[in-house]
């Protein structure tokens, strides 16, 4: 797998790590409801056959979490970007 | 010294300047440069290579290429030795041995081919039906009884001497396979311009074209793979890689290939790997890797000397081998008449041509070790038995599609070529020539120029077509037989797994009707061949006995590696030591003048003890340690901690969110102990932070959390909160840190650090930070921080003045009677002070269970606190924190133990926790440990029993308090 790095460029996959679904919010821990959200952002996923928002690390590159959109059906990867709205916005 | 009896004259492309000699199952024979050990030995007349799998029939050589089921032999001897070495493939050198293979005592004669006369136990499905009972039989009897008569090769005993590597190679067009169509590919894209790589896994280019009397434009086929070969050599864009394979297709155009850098000379030249396995990472690739012709299925059909007709003429063109001097044809095509005329050129008298167009079968070989005979059934029914040596079928071709599959496509039968073809494609790949069903050779040039031109053209670079050269016609009309059942005698479908037609209709009789059930019932292309002579036939004889199309039958999943790849080649230098980099501390050479022992902890060395004299145990040596240390004083090099330094006016909110307790009202200059919860409410790490500045922390990890806790704060501060205006870094390996601990530890660092400096326990009392000048100008940081529980301090310097410290610590504590201490001490000490380390931190523990719930700010939320109180980790009886000690003195704990109460049977349910950590304490002089126990608070005072299965113990143990030494920390602040 070739994975596009927003700051370093298509490098192999093996340079990365995968943690999982990315887009999750973490929930406010004042709310009422807070343990039951956090049980859901801790252990909910969707596990979509088709496009999915991933996080990956570029661990033995530039140290970037980035957001890789990956077909899971096909492994087509549709593009990526830093996780960091900051990190995005710097880059711009 | 045999003879070459069955070399031609002259002709092939092999040097016979350069005689060889080499050696099968201990004899000696000749060869020439260019010789595979195939075509050596048939120029010797040897024809019988080996046994086969199941039933031990005398094997010879079927084919010429990598596709061989039969010819396989244990290369080279002693650690070199590699088993299943195709014949057909590894190139003769100078003293090669050779040895055949699955046969006991010797190939002539091999007692396990009876195995052929009780055939009917070992038919399809023999493994499931034979040895179903008793179980205990399996393990003891049936397996290894099996294993030895059923196998192939035998592995090497020891470690491979010789080196591989990994690499990496880039381009724009690669293109996979060097026969016409390939080179045609190459010729077309890299005059383009493009970055080109051409593989092959033979060791000279041309493919069929060096096995086939061609012409080409105004050239022999020969003439004409020279002159490409002499063109692609000149572009500086183009790589040629011989003996490579492309093995595999991956994601996004990355493809597996392995180089046989040295396989082709005994052993490698010093600094060579023997193989090399490469990521290709191309833009386009075009797959040119060509056909497979296929054998013909009728009774004794694996008799050596019955071999697929491409072969002859490949062995009579490029090698100037004869392999028989009184041939049978039997073909569906008119390639059949080809190798009739090539076999004829070479001397030998064809004595029939079976043309199964017009009728006529082969039914039946006949022959012992050695083809004598066939039964030829005419066209008006009559049976003629006719005397040969050898045997040569046509029965059409298979492209080699495997590739196109690797990403989950399925070829298609297509009935104009009687073969399956590729279908859809994996992205950036097209398919030239034969391996696409294009089988003349005016179709593999034509598609090579066309597709190569535009696979570069793709890449950017445009050029002007190249046009295909007209090659001599032939003719490949064909129509193909899938076996034929009139005569005796096993018809072999997979020759290497010795599956017969007869097991694909047992395996359907019997409700094994889709393909993949077929294949897994009867074992049919599961050989290290993976069925490429025998799949298609199989799908074939399957359709016909379940009254389905081929098509409709479909084919089984093609998975990577084409040929067989070594393990050690995907390893490459990752072996042994190399697996992963040793680190060494910065006082790792001054220990090793001191005899320390060491340890792997993580990726680090540390000094496990430092014997006093030789022969000091461990246990005496860390007692010594630990005594002195607690009387006196003791230094030890913990740079192995992770150290990451964080800065920007956010990192106090930073760390109140990451651990536990609260770091934005920790003053300047002072020290906290951290916890840190994974988002699941468990443990995850610990360590001491001390604020250096208004916004600068200074965080310290486990050894082994370091680089974890790392991804973690990036992960927060990347996706969690990026508004945080912070930055962070590791420092770990910029510092050079040692613990100084005991009632001395403040006079040794007095004689160290700078006099100007109050090291008071007023001035600088427990749980201070700050920095400091030593004598000599260095700067250091200095922490009051204690693992061990006696007064101590930890001082780190850049780490290039690492070893400089450790010998002035050592110099400056002489007086006091200054120990260096190693990890059993460490270890030891902050068990008898009940701090938590790896054997607790197994992230299945909560703050709680660790007795550590006080340090979890309940004025803030942090990563973990909601999840770590839910309901279940709250409950009155989850196991919890605390210390053991043997009711018998003198016994000894065992880390894993579980606990029982007394005069309990051990069950799951009665399971009450077990013990995480234990050390021998020569200040309590009884084994102490850690453990987690249900009520263990409540119970201390009690004794349970301490149960340990893998090492056969059971003893009493009692409860008590986790802080086994100085519980008021009097010490520590003194």
């Amino acid at each position: 797998m070739r994975i596009p790095c927003p700051f370093c460029g298509t490098r192999d996959s093996q340079e990365f790590t995968y943690l999982g679904q990315a887009g999750l919010k973490r929930p406010d821990p004042s709310a009422p409801n807070a343990q039951a959200a956090f049980h859901d952002y801790v252990h909910i996923r969707k596990n979509p056959a088709g496009p999915n928002s991933e996080l990956w690390l570029h661990a033995y590159g530039c140290r970037s979490w980035i957001v890789v959109e990956r077909n899971t059906l096909t492994h087509d990867i549709l593009g990526a970007d830093y996780a960091s709205p900051v990190m995005k916005e710097a880059a711009q | 010294m045999n003879h070459q009896i069955n070399r031609l004259k002259d002709g092939g492309l092999i040097d016979r300047a350069q005689k060889l000699t080499f050696t099968f199952d201990g004899k000696a024979f000749e060869g020439y440069q260019g010789d595979t050990i195939a075509s050596a030995l048939i120029a010797n007349g040897v024809s019988l290579l080996g046994r086969s799998f199941k039933y031990h029939r005398p094997r010879g050589i079927l084919s010429a290429g990598s596709e061989e089921p039969n010819a396989l032999v244990e290369l080279r001897s002693g650690h070199r030795r590699e088993p299943n070495i195709r014949a057909t493939m590894a190139e003769l050198y100078q003293g090669l041995e050779a040895t055949s293979q699955n046969r006991w005592p010797s190939l002539d004669f091999d007692i396990m081919s009876i195995n052929s006369l009780v055939s009917p136990l070992l038919t399809a499905g023999f493994y499931y039906k034979t040895f179903m009972w008793p179980a205990s039989f399996w393990e003891k009897i049936y397996e290894p009884a099996i294993r030895r008569a059923a196998g192939l090769g035998r592995p090497p005993v020891g470690n491979d001497p010789d080196h591989y590597e990994k690499a990496f190679a880039h381009c724009d067009v690669l293109v996979i396979g060097a026969g016409p169509a390939g080179l045609a590919t190459a010729l077309a894209a890299g005059r383009s311009g493009a970055r080109v790589i051409l593989c092959d896994e033979n060791n000279i280019l041309g493919g069929r074209l060096l096995s086939d009397e061609r012409t080409i434009g105004k050239d022999s086929g020969l003439e004409w793979v020279k002159t490409a070969e002499s063109e692609l050599a000149s572009l500086s864009n183009v790589t040629l890689m011989r003996r490579t394979t492309v093995f595999g297709i991956y994601d996004h155009g990355v493809y597996g290939a392995i180089e046989q850098v040295n396989d082709h000379i005994a052993s490698p030249p010093a600094y060579q790997p023997r193989q090399r396995s490469y990521r290709i990472v191309a833009k386009r690739a075009v797959l040119a890797a060509g056909a497979i012709e296929r054998p013909m299925i009728f009774g004794n059909n694996d008799l050596p000397g019955i071999m697929l007709g491409s072969a002859i003429r490949t062995y009579i063109n490029r090698y100037a081998s004869l392999p028989g001097r009184r041939a049978v044809i039997f073909t569906s095509s008119d390639e059949g008449y080809t190798t009739a005329k090539a076999l004829e050129q070479a001397g030998a008298v064809v004595v029939a041509i079976v043309d199964s167009r017009k009728g006529e079968m082969i039914q039946r070989a006949q022959g012992g070790k050695h083809l004598q005979a066939v039964d030829i059934q005419m066209g008006n029914g009559t049976i003629r038995s006719v005397e040969c040596d050898l045997l040569a079928m046509s029965n059409g071709w298979n492209p080699a599609v495997h590739l196109t599959c690797h990403l989950g496509n399925k070829p298609v039968w297509h009935d104009g070529v009687h073969a399956f073809i590729p279908d859809k494609l994996p992205k950036g790949l097209t398919v030239v020539g034969s391996a696409n069903g294009r089988f003349t050779l005016q179709n593999a040039l034509d598609d090579g120029f066309r597709l190569g031109s535009e696979a570069a053209a793709e890449t950017g670079f445009d050029t002007a077509a190249s046009h295909a050269p007209t090659t001599d016609a032939e003719s490949l009309a064909h129509q193909p037989i899938w076996r034929v059942t009139s005569g005796k005698g096993k018809r072999f479908v997979d020759f290497q797994h010795d599956v017969t037609d007869l097991d694909i209709e047992l395996a359907n009789r019997e409700g094994f009707k889709s393909v993949e059930h077929m294949k897994r019932y009867t074992t049919l292309g599961m050989a290290t061949d993976q069925g490429k002579t025998a799949n298609i036939a199989g799908l074939a004889i399957l359709g016909e006995v379940s009254g389905r199309t081929i098509n409709e039958v479909g084919t089984t999943i093609f998975r990577p590696p084409y040929t067989p790849v070594a393990l050690g080649a995907l390893a490459g230098h990752h072996v042994h030591k190399a697996f992963r980099p040793t680190r060494l501390t910065p006082s790792h050479q001054w220990a090793e003048e001191q005899n320390a022992v060491f340890m792997e902890t993580g990726p680090w060395l540390r000094a496990q003890y430092f014997p006093k004299e030789a022969g000091e145990d461990w246990l005496s040596a860390m007692a010594r340690e630990v005594v002195t240390t607690r009387e006196k004083v003791g230094v030890c090099d913990v740079s192995t901690l992770g150290k990451i330094d964080l800065q920007g006016k956010d990192v106090a909110t930073f760390l109140d969110r990451i651990y536990t307790g609260t770091f934005s009202t920790l003053a300047i200059g002072r020290v906290r102990y951290g916890l840190m919860m994974r988002e699941d409410g468990f443990v995850f790490d610990d360590g001491t932070t001390a604020r250096l500045g208004e916004n600068h922390y200074l965080m310290t990890t486990t050894t082994a959390g370091a680089g974890k806790v790392m991804a973690h704060l990036e992960f927060c501060h990347q996706v969690l909160w990026p508004e945080l205006d912070i930055a962070f870094t590791s420092v770990t390996e910029q510092w050079a840190q040692f613990s100084i601990a005991g009632p001395c530890s403040r006079k040794v660092l007095q004689k160290i650090v700078e006099p100007a400096y109050d090291l008071s326990n007023e001035a600088f009392p427990y749980m201070s930070a700050g920095e400091v000048k030593l004598r000599g100008g260095v700067p250091a940081r200095l922490f009051r921080i204690s693992f061990s529980g006696e007064l101590a301090y930890e001082i780190g310097v850049p780490n290039g003045y690492g070893d400089a410290l450790i010998r002035a610590i050592i110099a400056a504590g002489e007086e006091f009677g200054i120990t260096p201490y190693g990890l059993e001490a460490l270890s030891t000490m902050r068990i008898e002070k009940g701090h938590v380390a790896g054997g607790e931190l197994n992230g299945q523990t909560t703050p709680r269970d660790l007795g550590l719930a006080g340090m979890v700010s309940q004025k803030k939320d942090c990563i973990g606190k909601h999840m770590s109180e839910r309901p279940a980790m709250l409950e009155a009886d989850r196991p919890i924190i605390v210390g053991f000690k043997p009711r018998n003195k003198s016994a000894k704990l065992t880390g894993g133990a579980h606990f029982l109460d007394l005069a309990t049977k051990p069950s799951l349910s009665a399971d009450l926790g077990h013990l995480m950590s234990v050390a021998y304490s020569p200040t309590l002089k009884s084994w102490i440990g850690l453990g987690i126990l249900k009520n263990g608070r409540q119970r201390i005072g009690e004794t349970v029993r301490a149960v340990d299965f893998m090492r056969g113990t059971d003893i009493e143990v009692e409860i008590c308090d986790p802080v086994f030494f100085d519980r008021m920390g009097e010490r520590l602040r003194g």
